[in-house]
């Protein structure tokens, strides 16, 4: 999460950038009730995804747990397992810090939904597989490294 | 003199050590990250479309599949593949999953085998329906015990072919089976290899096939799985259904018997 | 039409398990074919999960998520014999909907 701990002190105090400006002015769709978020899935990094989510740097929590495998054998299908404790969890978005677009799935929870998911995702190398959680209105995020090995032949 | 050797082999075990130690950590992550893919095996979605083209007329007869006996006899599915191979006295021949198939296929739906034989395995541009049957008829297995009879002459002149088969060098590497798969602890890469001359290994190997490929993104029928291995062996292309890879499957399927058949399963 | 979801539901202590696999190629538009030509970006859009009529989850995909798309969640509530309907939507506007009853967990 280097890059991002360094976000911090880029955006504390400063602009949202264009991003934190459409979203003022309600041009970026927010959240999985509305249309598919195009701008959001096409987001090449995490300062972009996290701009257009109007966010500096969500606090990490401990709330989060979140299960993926230390080593992928195959990086096209990485198990993520999400389970959020945080009161009234309304979001869970997973993304993958290297892919070519970040952003790989966002769940939304109406009440009475456990704040818990299980999916698949694709990953193109050895990355960070961070989730940003939305609880009670505020974005929480939790993060950590699978490492993706080439498979052999065989099997 | 003694000290000095005792030294050389501390200083060369220790580093040794280590490496095994991750080796024994990569192994015991990748063992944990197969068991987080197991459940939701997307075979399963061949198994359902399986059982639609076992239920759907096809053919020049406009028939179905649902007349088929896989030994148990007409239309009984449920705990056939445990039992197969085996000899079949109306084609007077010992069958596998595959080869029944393309039996049920061209005499009962008269589809002429040859346009079966020419494309059995899925590709990413079209499924095969053969495969999706054998996805089917293999889950209605699953949770039981491998039975397959050796009592029929014919059955185990299969297991001694497909012994021999297994056994038999040839190829521009000079390769068998055996090669690989005759040793315990062997492995290519991070993968590892079963000593299927074992009942053991046999056992965990012959109960989650077939299976779906995550590499490939595709399901894949044990035939496929014993060609590749041919190919990987330089060895030609067996037909489809062709008696050799029939009596290897027996050799495979006998090593197994009494283990609880798992599949379809869900690999690399 | 989409082809066929193979979904499990199912209720213990007031909580209903779903697990979803769904059958979707999910191509990512990167990919290229033997020929060299770019395999299109193909994949599932949006999926909505409904409890007896009511949303109890709605989901966006984007490409990474792997083929034949997998999804487990919970919600409070449903009885054994309910109905859970999950539907999706791809970025070519083609889409798949299916029911099952809710089971009682063992």
């Amino acid at each position: 999460m280097v890059n991002l701990e360094r976000r911090q002190a880029l955006k504390t105090g400063g602009a949202l950038g264009l991003w934190g400006l459409f979203l003022s002015l309600g041009l970026v769709p927010q959240g999985a009730q509305a249309e598919w978020n195009k701008p959001l899935f096409s987001a090449k990094t995490m300062n972009e995804a996290l701009d257009g989510l109007g966010a500096i740097l969500p606090a990490s929590s401990e709330a989060i747990a979140l299960t993926v495998p230390e080593i992928a054998e195959n990086g096209a299908v990485v198990p993520v397992s999400v389970t959020s404790t945080l009161p009234d969890t309304t979001r869970i978005m997973v993304f993958v810090d290297k892919n070519p677009n970040v952003l790989a799935a966002d769940f939304s929870f109406p009440a009475g939904t456990e704040g818990f998911v299980t999916t698949r995702v694709k990953m193109g190398q050895t990355a960070q597989v961070i989730v940003l959680v939305k609880a009670d209105g505020k974005l929480y995020r939790a993060a950590r490294e699978v490492k993706v090995t080439q498979g052999g032949c065989g099997g | 003199m003694k000290t000095s050797r005792m030294l050389l082999a501390l200083t060369l075990a220790a580093p040794l050590s280590v490496f095994a130690a991750d080796e024994d950590r990569s192994a015991e992550e990748i063992a944990k990250y197969r068991e987080m893919i197991s459940d939701g095996n997307p075979a399963e979605l061949d198994e359902m479309r399986g059982e639609e083209v076992w239920k759907t007329p096809a053919g020049s007869n406009k028939a179905t599949l649902e007349k088929c006996d896989l030994g148990k006899g007409p239309g009984v599915v449920k705990g056939a593949y445990a039992e197969l191979p085996r000899y079949f006295p109306d084609t007077k021949r010992v069958q596998d999953l595959e080869s029944r198939l393309l039996t049920c296929m061209t005499t009962l739906q008269g589809i002429p085998e040859a346009d079966i034989v020419k494309a059995p395995f899925s590709t990413e541009k079209k499924k095969s329906d053969i495969e999706a049957v054998v996805a089917y008829v293999a889950g209605q297995s699953r949770g039981m015990k491998m039975a397959v009879s050796l009592k029929h002459p014919k059955a185990k002149e299969a297991y001694e072919i497909g012994k021999r088969i297994f056994y038999y060098r040839a190829g521009p590497y000079d390769f068998a089976c055996a090669t690989c798969h005759s040793e315990n602890g062997r492995r290519i890469r991070l993968q590892d290899l079963p000593n299927l001359t074992t009942n053991i290994g046999a056992q965990r190997t012959y109960t989650v096939w077939p299976a779906y490929r995550v590499s490939q993104g595709l399901f894949r029928s044990f035939q496929w799985r014993l060609n590749d291995c041919f190919r990987q062996q330089r060895f030609p292309e067996p037909v489809y259904g062709s008696e050799l890879t029939v009596a290897l499957t027996m050799f495979l399927a006998a090593n197994a018997n009494d283990a609880k058949y798992d599949g379809p399963g869900l690999k690399r | 039409m989409g082809s066929p979801m193979k979904i499990r539901a199912a209720v213990k202590d007031g909580v209903t398990e779903v697990k979803v696999l769904m059958q979707h190629d999910m191509e990512t538009g990167l990919r290229k074919d033997a020929a060299g030509a770019v395999i299109p970006a193909w994949f599932i859009t949006e999926l909505t999960a409904k409890h007896n009529g009511r949303v109890v989850l709605e989901a966006q995909f984007g490409t990474a998520v792997s083929k034949n798309p997998y999804l487990v969640f919970r919600f409070k509530g449903g009885a054994k014999g309910d109905k859970v309907t999950v539907s999706w939507k791809d970025n070519k506007d083609d889409s798949r909907s299916d029911e099952v009853e809710i089971a009682e967990k063992a």
